[in-house]
């Protein structure tokens, strides 16, 4: 240690010099790994499974941006039936009844505990268990409620805590100018809660984006194949990753920007407190 | 007919008994200051004259109107009674003019055009009809509670309460806040004030009610009260408050 006294002659290297030759080797490090990889790799061969140019060309031809627009969809209406279940859960949780406090808190564990693709999987099975049993908007509407009912968990935990940023001396300038209960919350507190939850929310929504993939489990028709079922039909057919690589260049061109924006939003909350 | 009347009203926080049987009254256009050490119970008062605290015993009873009774209509009440809180409790969502109309528009079932014209005269009143469309952020604290009371008295209210409403003011933006006040004290408002301002109570108070401990210790003209006071806890009270040297005193 340093703590020896002054008398002690100090031995090696100042702190300093340790700090630049310690950064010096992971430099080396680094540029061993890197000469190795580029020497040791098959890079045609790599190339030519993940990067084929004429794989990429007809991977477009094939409609990767119809299935780009299905993400969006599917995503979409999940993130709408996400929001308005996970507002009416949270409010549940948040009940002075306490029924409503348990069965919002039961289906909020319930899915929230559980992968996503068992309910995916158990939505694929429920034409065969019921039979005649038909879902309307095929393949929306099966989608959007598989999709939207795990969602909704997920959202009102971030919506409850929300509503809960709200200070209280909002709902008690509210009352006092005579607002019903209601009121207060349709005019005062929601529209504040949901300027709170914003940037967890959008997080929320990549997440969604990223769990409309688990839609090839339900097994749609193939004109609903959105990303990954239509990526990962396409990369069968060719015995070749370039499909793939395709559909998750995509993926990225949504969740990326959004997490920027998730980003600015967290920025701006920051300096608004 | 008092416009507000409190009869034996008892209010307890767990084991913390906060008002221990209160009786007084309110008449119309009487301006009344409450004052009275921290933990008093003086801002539990108001709060309980339009029910935001739920006293355990007691009647209060506003404009003939007996409000602690369960089948009282609570909303329709309190729209008739403006409060101003210590921490102003504007809507930060909504722009000044918005944050004087919504009640406006949704309990009172104004037109909007109404609603506008009523918000931007009592805006007018408080100074600040230059600030319709600013929001609540872009205000100073003081430009803040006058919002806050212009808010209230856009309801149209029979009484205004007002809970410390300079406490939470930096020094040089009270004296605003408590023009405004002054100027509605004129105009024949009842009010309810708690506060720590000894010299607007001596000047606007045609009464003052010193409590401590949830009584009501004391309470009469404020030249009296302030002036003269005759119990030794407000004497006491007084002295820390007025005296400058108090400190010394710890």
């Amino acid at each position: 240690m340093s703590t020896q006294s002054d008398t002690v002659v100090r031995k090696g290297l100042s702190p300093r010099k340790r700090a630049q030759r310690s950064r010096l080797i992971q430099y080396a490090v680094l540029v061993a790994v890197a000469l190795f990889a580029l020497f040791s790799a098959d890079w045609g061969q790599i190339g030519s499974v993940f990067f084929k140019p004429e794989f990429i060309k007809s991977t477009f031809q094939d409609g990767v941006l119809q299935a780009l627009v299905k993400t969006l969809e599917y995503t979409a209406g999940a993130f709408v039936i996400g929001l308005a279940g996970g507002t009416v859960l949270a409010l549940m949780r948040l009940s002075s009844v306490g029924p409503y406090r348990w069965l919002a808190t039961a289906y909020i564990e319930f899915f929230r505990g559980l992968p996503a693709i068992v309910v995916f999987i158990a939505f694929s099975l429920l034409p065969l268990a019921f039979e005649g049993m038909t879902i309307p908007w095929d393949p929306y509407g099966v989608v959007w409620l598989a999709l939207g009912i795990v969602a909704a968990a997920y959202m009102a935990e971030v919506i409850r805590a929300g509503i809960q940023a709200v200070p209280k001396g909002q709902i008690e300038a509210a009352r006092s100018l005579g607002m019903p209960p209601g009121l207060a919350l349709r005019k005062i507190v929601l529209p504040q809660a949901f300027r709170i939850v914003l940037p967890p929310l959008t997080n929320d929504l990549i997440l969604l984006v990223k769990d409309s993939s688990l839609v090839f489990m339900i097994g749609v028709a193939a004109d609903g194949y959105e990303l990954t079922g239509f990526g990962r039909d396409l990369a069968n057919t060719y015995s070749n990753l370039t499909p793939i690589v395709v559909c998750g260049f995509c993926y990225l061109i949504i969740t990326l920007p959004l997490g920027i924006l998730v980003r600015r939003l967290e920025a701006r909350a920051e300096k608004s407190r | 007919m008092a416009l507000v009347e409190i009869k034996n009203l008892h209010k307890s926080f767990g084991s913390n008994h906060v008002l221990r049987g209160i009786d007084f009254t309110v008449e119309q256009g009487e301006v009344v200051c409450v004052i009275g050490p921290s933990g008093s119970g003086k801002s539990t008062l108001l709060r309980c004259v339009n029910l935001l605290e739920v006293p355990q015993q007691g009647e209060v009873i506003v404009r003939g109107e007996e409000i602690t009774d369960p089948d009282c209509h609570l909303d329709a009440a309190r729209a008739g009674i403006g409060m101003v809180f210590q921490q102003f409790n504007l809507f930060p969502h909504l722009s000044v003019l918005a944050n004087c109309t919504v009640a406006q528009t949704t309990v009172l079932r104004r037109k909007a055009s109404e609603a506008e014209q009523v918000a931007r005269a009592n805006l007018d009143r408080v100074g600040l009809n230059d600030k319709v469309h600013a929001f609540p952020a872009q205000l100073s604290g003081g430009q803040q509670q006058r919002v806050a009371i212009a808010r209230a008295l856009s309801m149209d209210p029979a009484l205004m309460l007002f809970d410390e409403p300079t406490s939470a003011l930096d020094p040089e933006l009270v004296g605003d806040v408590l023009t405004v006040m002054r100027k509605l004290a004129l105009e024949g408002m009842t009010m309810l004030v708690v506060t720590h301002e000894m010299a607007f109570a001596r000047e606007v108070a045609d009464r003052v009610v010193f409590m401590d401990g949830g009584v009501i210790v004391e309470q009469g003209p404020p030249a009296e009260v302030i002036g003269n006071p005759q119990e030794e806890r407000t004497q006491l009270f007084l002295r820390r408050v007025l005296d400058p040297t108090h400190v010394q005193d710890l």
